[in-house]
């Protein structure tokens, strides 16, 4: 049977690769005591995806894997047995079994289902932007001329071409406090907004200077937009070099976009 | 949350920042203000590779299991990172609490290959803890030196306070409770070495001086404190089965280089080649229980998550219950999605039947180890493997599909002529033979056949601790000979020849067997730039040369010299139970040719059965009537 794992990420484990991350749970899953499905052939592995691979540095609450597993028991067994063997860093915060695929229905995976992501951007603590954006009103007002700009033009680098985009039409949500995001994020939501986490609450790492935004953007295979990058295109705005390290990047949900009336689901209430 | 050492930046701007962050599975968490006790455990190589040895795990898990300690871990900092700390000046930590190194009480450095040496002072250094040990003071740990190399301590004598010779399951509780006791009674740096040294196995080497004859040779080690032993007695844990194991080692998140669970099945080797340390320094051999290996299977594939396991011993062959072992592991984790990694074994038709079960016949390779081309040669390293095992072995191995073959080979080994050089050339075409003897219909293509050598570099404390190691430019012609003997065979085109470099070995033969003079030569090569010395990529022997030529040491005094047989060496204040008498007679019975019995089949009295235990005690009777004429 096919299941969706939802988890945080935070703390040092923000330095663990994502490739790294997948080793991790497929050992964590043994220590569970857990029963994958493996793949065949002589090199067995445990079929196990991520629907979107999260960059180096960047903290979470809502990451997923989907796996596939012989048996399971109930949802919050299962998460139990899998949070009993998690080192600081990792928590799981969901456990959905999926609906098994009828004869017709094409396979869906995580990955494929992905359409867009809300993100904390921070600042961290001990950095600065420039000499005229000091306080958390200023950077609120700078980013919104920023934001409200027609077009965002930055040079997107690959490995093997530099191109020129406009990622204006990637980014959809722009707010800089939490209660208005909540608000707006509601009118978009199919399903009304929960807590998706158990106890824990949020791992977002909150800073004194208090200098953030919340960024929802593209994101999957269709259209990726990394938020390093809309920092990027707004210190070339301000005319400031950027300094990358002076933001916490922090995903707080991943949605699929409702196909008959354009309105996100967050992948935790999907049922394939 | 755990605080970090390094800041983000710094760990996002370095390769591999999970190097630096600990956290990892079934590492220990305490809290250290509640600790006497703080023992920092380091191997002097990158992450990657010392995250994958055993030894660092098992005395992690016993330091560990003390109320009073806390035992933590620190590798060497990649070149990224070293060059980051020493601008900034940061001090190297452990990677439990993050806190300095140099607020411990202990640095424990496992010494597992000679060219870690620049890496010692590395670590010392970004520690910020002074190179030599007669530098240090209070505020400073005691920086312990263990593992195969201690065996010949003298190169790097000088930046230890102490050595611990041999096993580290027997004496570390010891040496802890003495160093809480001293402390309790507020007793000075130098009481509390004084205390160690009453501790078998302890080598301080502050306490013994050294003299040398004119020709360059040890005169004389003479003690010059009255608490020091005149030998250092090796260790060696008797009861394997009852030793600590740790049934719930570390699992890093980046890939190590041993990503599985690792079972040493057992301690020693009974075979004695004559070129083998570990064959010597291990003795006597003892083995783990199989009820024990396999109560430890379970508990660290369950603690881990580990999806491999693989074997750990010099010989696994030799294990008197190894295919009992092997196919339990096969029957009860082999459909558990677990892979069974095996360690080299003879071929014969179980090791076959084993290699079909848990290996991609069309991927996996047949192992041997002949060491040397010919049979004369192979009998002066007492390497009991003849032609007959190996073309039967591989024969048997075709038939039942594979078609890949790595051979290893030693090259300048003790007598070595042309011909037996050649004959490494003659043998790899042999077993090619041997592929194309099968029907081309029955066959699985083209053999393919990987013949390496190395450069064989003498070691202390064993029958060739007398020998003469060939200079570089010598095991150059070698290899040039052998590569023109591989290009004359008909299957010429089956066979890829590898070879490791010479300058790297030629060093290593000069650390192997160097005396304390070359600590000033290994400290101005680090001074010079010299790190990661067993890293190809940064290994740079013009600088080694010239740290040689300021100290006026010619170096090849060191590895080109055949020794005298009453030669003193400076190793020899180290008791390890086989004897010197025992290793001369040895190396006698190389230069004639003549073969050494096994320990199983009889004891040729080599001195280890004074541990009073292991296969010296098991029965020989079932060999009855073979007579041994190496013991005459």
């Amino acid at each position: 049977m096919k299941v969706r794992i939802k988890f945080q990420k935070y703390g040092a484990m923000k330095f663990i690769g994502h490739l790294d991350v997948l080793r991790y749970f497929q050992k964590a899953f043994r220590r569970a005591g857990f029963e994958s499905e493996y793949t065949k052939g002589f090199n067995p592995h445990q079929i196990m995806s991520f629907a979107a691979p999260l960059g180096l540095g960047i903290t979470s609450d809502g990451e997923y894997m989907d796996a596939e597993l012989v048996t399971s028991d109930e949802p919050e067994v299962m998460i139990d047995r899998l949070n009993a063997v998690m080192t600081e860093g990792f928590h799981i915060t969901g456990f959905n079994i999926l609906k098994d695929r009828e004869e017709n229905q094409k396979a869906v995976t995580a990955m494929s289902l992905v359409n867009s992501a809300d993100y904390i951007v921070s600042l961290k603590d001990g950095y600065t932007i420039s000499d005229s954006i000091q306080s958390k009103e200023d950077f609120e007002k700078a980013f919104r001329l920023f934001i409200a700009q027609q077009k965002i033009e930055i040079v997107k680098k690959t490995k093997k071409s530099e191109n020129v985009v406009d990622i204006r039409p990637m980014i959809f949500l722009v707010e800089f406090d939490e209660k208005e995001y909540h608000d707006k994020l509601s009118e978009i939501l199919k399903n009304p907004l929960q807590k998706t986490f158990d106890n824990h609450g949020s791992v977002a790492e909150v800073y004194d200077n208090g200098i953030l935004v919340y960024l929802q953007v593209d994101t999957g295979s269709v259209a990726n937009l990394k938020p390093e990058l809309v920092m990027e295109a707004f210190y070339n705005y301000i005319e400031v070099p950027f300094n990358k390290f002076a933001w916490q990047v922090h995903r707080l949900e991943i949605y699929t976009r409702d196909a008959e009336d354009g309105k996100l689901i967050s992948l935790d209430q999907l049922e394939r | 949350m755990r605080k970090l050492a390094l800041s983000d930046e710094i760990l996002l701007s370095v390769e591999k920042p999970a190097r630096y962050i600990g956290g990892e599975v079934n590492m220990q968490v305490k809290n250290p203000e509640e600790m006497d006790i703080r023992f920092c455990m380091c191997f002097p190589d990158v992450y990657e590779i010392g995250m994958s040895h055993l030894g660092i795990q098992i005395l992690y898990d016993i330091l560990n299991r003390r109320d009073d300690t806390y035992c933590e871990r620190v590798y060497s900092p990649w070149v990224d990172l070293d060059k980051i700390m020493r601008e900034k000046k940061i001090p190297l930590f452990a990677l439990e609490s993050q806190d300095p190194v140099k607020d411990f009480d202990f640095l424990g450095i496992t010494l597992q290959y000679e060219m870690c040496y620049t890496n010692v002072l590395q670590i010392l250094e970004l520690s910020q803890i002074p190179l030599y040990a007669k530098d240090r003071t209070e505020e400073h740990p005691f920086v312990i030196g263990g593992g195969p190399c201690t065996y010949n301590p003298e190169p790097i004598a000088d930046f230890f306070d102490f050595f611990y010779i041999g096993e580290g399951e027997t004496a570390y509780n010891e040496i802890l409770d003495v160093y809480k006791e001293c402390k309790k009674q507020g007793k000075s740096r130098i009481e509390i070495l004084e205390q160690i040294a009453h501790i078998e196995g302890m080598y301080v080497p502050a306490f013994y001086d050294v003299n040398y004859n004119e020709d360059g040779t040890v005169a004389s080690i003479v003690k010059n404190n009255p608490n020091a032993p005149d030998k250092v007695k090796k260790q060696a844990e008797m009861n394997l089965s009852e030793a600590y194991y740790p049934t719930k080692p570390l699992v890093p998140f980046i890939k190590a280089v041993q990503d599985r669970v690792v079972l040493e099945i057992q301690r020693g080797c009974i075979r004695g080649c004559r070129f083998c340390q570990a064959g010597m320094i291990y003795r006597p051999t003892r083995e783990r229980e199989l009820e024990y290996l396999k109560k430890c299977a379970y508990e660290m594939l369950d603690s881990t998550g580990h999806e491999e396991i693989s074997l750990s011993s010099l010989s696994s062959s030799d294990y008197s219950h190894l295919q009992e072992l092997v196919y339990f592991l096969i029957e009860e984790f082999g459909s558990k999605g677990v892979n069974i990694s095996l360690p080299s074994l003879r071929i014969d038709s179980f090791s076959l039947d084993v290699m079909s079960k848990v290996q991609d016949i069309r991927k996996s390779s047949l192992t041997f180890a002949p060491e040397a081309g010919s049979q004369r040669l192979r009998d002066v390293i007492n390497k009991g493997l003849t032609e007959e095992d190996i073309l039967g072995g591989a024969g048997k191995a075709f038939q039942s599909g594979w078609n890949r073959v790595k051979l290893y080979f030693m090259m300048g080994l003790p007598t070595e002529t042309e011909e037996d050089i050649e004959g490494i050339a003659i043998l790899s075409d042999k077993i090619a033979r041997k592929y194309y003897e099968i029907p081309k219909d029955q066959r699985n293509g083209k053999v393919n056949i990987t013949a390496s050598t190395s450069f064989f570099v003498p070691k202390p404390f064993t029958p060739f601790q007398w020998s003469r190691m060939d200079t570089s430019e010598e095991y150059l012609a070698k290899q040039k000979h052998l590569r023109n003997k591989i290009n004359e065979q008909l299957n010429r085109k089956s066979i890829k020849y590898n070879w490791h470099e010479a300058d790297l070995s030629e060093l290593e033969g000069v650390f192997a067997r160097g005396d304390r003079r070359i600590s000033k030569v290994i400290y101005d090569a680090y001074q010079a730039g010299c790190l990661y010395d067993s890293w190809s990529e940064f290994f740079d022997f013009d600088r080694w040369l010239k740290a040689f030529e300021n100290n006026g040491i010619d170096y090849r005094f060191y590895t080109c010299r055949e020794r005298d047989e009453e030669e003193l060496f400076p190793w020899d204040f180290i008791d390890v139970g086989v004897t010197k008498k025992f290793l001369l007679r040895e190396y006698r019975n190389a230069k004639a040719e003549k073969v050494t019995l096994n320990c199983r089949q009889t004891c040729t009295g080599c001195g280890a059965k004074s541990f009073g235990g292991g296969v010296c005690f098991m029965d020989q009777t079932s060999l009855e009537g073979v007579t041994n004429e190496s013991t005459n």
